[in-house]
């Protein structure tokens, strides 16, 4: 008599583990198996020919952190974080107010501001490598016409170069962000609005005091995506700059890319890709633990 | 003492032809009523009838198609609802779910810059009137109806408004709850002197908390009058029958064969101002009896017209009986079919001619 509840509940125990086995399987073989092979191979030297990969300790790393290319590439990343990010959720923000408005053809609007999320990011770049081309591209025409402004390469130029692929992104990134801020926006009330607007405050009041407070959930979702993709997207870097000129435009994906499969020092590049992790796993907790206090949930 | 320094003298609001259109729909037409300063006034009617929008447009968060509004005597039609000087309690409450209730309440005084220590006074003074003060610190969400409705309140009444507004408070609340803030609201009201709109759809709520009942009806004014002028003289069928629960009676004046002369008025008695009268000039069959504890509430009919009476439990009445009623002269209503108005001329006439 003991054994049949034992029998039925060993079943059920490998009906479980069969239906987890599927999405398991492709778990480990493409997330965690590599990951942990990666943080091993970091500690190990490159294999070439006939040469073994032999164990090395932290010599890779050491090397990292006295690379000149390693840090200002780090830096790269940093601002090319600080910029487009506040940038690009500000302007879902004000793109997710005015489109939530009552106005004419506002789906059309919508529509409008979330198209470049849809278009594939290799195309997008090609777009824009036009409007930066120098002499006959988008911007230097329309600077030459209005202020008779001299070709300008911004591609091209150390100073320009990551600016330009800044702008890109925050072109790309803003209508992903709105449609989130659009969602928040429908699910605030209406009446809170119009108790503010009773109690005498003005547009700028309620967005402050009411609307933004409310908002800042999905601000903190949309901050930590934001700044995941911000060391994670680098496909428009491969059309518009290349990492160049003179690194000025390469970020730390791009980097790691170029050290593995142009230079194949994939030792190396493991090292760099565990950086990268450690970097971006310190910023989604630093995020969640410093905003979290500061959210109000429903 | 402390109600000295929150009182307020209210303000009268007139609306002179107001109305309210959308495409082809008309949400409220061509409304003409005028609130006296300090006084308690309920918009009534069922759901659809224009109250809420009629309340809306008074605070300005509708803006108004036809006529003026007035508050004490200035236009106040296109000036913003921050501009009208008065408060509004939301059906939601509009409670702001990230601040607690102490930050709710000041919301306003601090939006216009009041001084710290004069928010603050106002705040305990507001706080000890409403029973508040234990719960400051909390949020709407740790919050009963009953305190997220009293914080509602505070956020009203703690700028000294000569206007409030409230759109239906009670009826996210249980029946008991409802009472209490009923009698406590009125209280409030009186207490510190503004001028009070209330909208609602429950008609006991209208005619115990109001000193004036708006009737509303498919955007029009019905009747505007004190609770009891309402009852004793309703001004048309659908307010006979709006209020008074259960409702007025109405019968086509064919439906007794003695004033059969006439067809096109309709008579109206209340089912508690008929009695069991021996010879008296209704004679009706019950249909069914419904035992309330304090009075009995049987279903008759006459001449194919179902109609309701109220009676004291100690008669014995059963299904399938036949009675006869009796009533007073001035409990009996005469209106105009077509027009739908209150005739009060032929009431002698078509009494005397019942009871002949």
């Amino acid at each position: 008599m003991s054994a049949k509840p034992s029998m039925t509940s060993r079943r059920e125990w490998i009906y479980g583990w069969l239906l987890l086995l599927p999405a398991m399987v492709l778990l480990f073989a493409f997330t965690h198996v590599p990951a942990i092979t990666t943080l091993l191979n970091s500690f190990f030297s490159t294999p070439r020919g006939r040469r073994a990969a032999k164990f090395v300790g932290v010599e890779n790393y050491d090397r990292m952190l006295s690379d000149p290319v390693f840090w200002k590439v780090f830096w790269n990343n940093v601002w090319y974080a600080v910029g487009t990010i506040p940038v690009s959720i500000a302007l879902a923000i004000a793109m997710a107010l005015w489109v939530n408005d009552r106005l004419a053809g506002r789906s059309f609007v919508r529509m409008a501001y979330f198209t470049p999320t849809v278009l594939p990011l290799i195309a997008v770049a090609n777009i824009w490598l036009f409007f930066y081309t120098p002499g006959f591209g988008l911007f230097d025409q329309i600077t030459g016409y209005l202020f008779g402004w001299p070709s300008s390469n911004y591609l091209g130029n150390t100073d320009t170069a990551l600016v330009a692929v800044m702008v890109v992104t925050v072109w790309k990134e803003a209508g992903f962000f709105m449609i989130f801020y659009l969602a928040a926006l429908q699910s605030i009330p209406l009446s809170l609005k119009e108790a503010a607007q009773i109690e005498g405050a003005g547009r700028w009041t309620v967005f402050w005091r009411i609307t933004f407070p409310l908002l800042m959930p999905t601000t903190l979702f949309v901050s930590v995506n934001a700044v995941i993709n911000s060391f994670r997207l680098v496909d428009h870097i491969f059309i518009l700059t290349d990492g160049g000129p003179d690194n000025a435009s390469k970020l730390l994906l791009f980097l790691i890319y170029e050290v593995a499969f142009r230079h194949w020092e994939t030792a190396y590049a493991a090292s760099l890709t565990v950086a990268l992790l450690v970097i971006l796993s310190l910023l989604a907790i630093g995020q969640f633990y410093f905003v979290d206090r500061k959210v109000h949930y429903k | 003492m402390a109600d000295a320094l929150l009182a307020s003298a209210g303000k009268p609001i007139e609306l002179d032809g107001v109305s309210r259109v959308w495409g082809d729909t008309i949400a409220v037409d061509a409304m003409s009523v005028g609130i006296e300063a300090g006084s308690f006034t309920a918009l009534l009617g069922p759901s659809g009838c224009g109250k809420s929008t009629t309340l809306r447009m008074i605070a300005g968060l509708e803006s108004v198609s036809q006529g003026r509004i007035l508050i004490g005597g200035e236009d106040i039609t296109e000036r913003t609802p921050s501009k009208r000087d008065l408060s509004m309690v939301f059906q939601s409450y509009a409670l702001f779910p990230h601040l607690s209730v102490a930050e709710n309440i000041v919301f306003g005084l601090k939006v216009r810059r009041v001084a710290r220590a004069e928010r603050e006074e106002r705040l305990k003074r507001v706080a000890d009137l409403l029973g508040l003060s234990g719960m400051l610190e909390r949020k709407p969400a740790q919050l009963s109806g009953g305190q997220q409705q009293r914080v509602a309140l505070g956020r009203a009444i703690i700028a000294e408004k000569p206007i409030c507004l409230m759109d239906e408070p009670l009826s996210n609340l249980d029946a008991k709850l409802r009472h209490e803030m009923r009698v406590e609201i009125r209280a409030l009201q009186r207490q510190l002197g503004f001028t009070m709109v209330y909208v609602t759809h429950d008609q006991v709520e209208a005619i115990t908390m109001a000193d004036k009942v708006v009737l509303l009806n498919n955007g029009r004014l019905e009747q505007a009058a004190s609770p009891r002028e309402l009852y004793e003289r309703p001004a048309s069928p659908f307010a006979a029958r709006f209020i008074g629960t259960p409702p007025m009676n109405l019968f086509p004046v064919n439906a007794f064969r003695k004033v059969c002369s006439a067809p096109d008025f309709q008579l109206g008695i209340r089912p508690e101002a008929l009695r069991l009268e021996r010879g008296g000039p209704v004679s009706a069959s019950i249909r069914s009896v419904e035992y309330l504890g304090a009075d009995i509430l049987a279903d008759c009919e006459v001449a194919d017209t179902p109609f309701q009476v109220r009676l004291p439990t100690s008669e014995r009445i059963i299904p399938g009986q036949s009675i006869e009623l009796g009533f007073e002269l001035d409990a009996l209503h005469v209106f105009d079919a077509d027009t739908g108005r209150r005739r009060d001329d032929l009431v002698t006439e078509f009494g005397a001619r019942l009871r002949s």
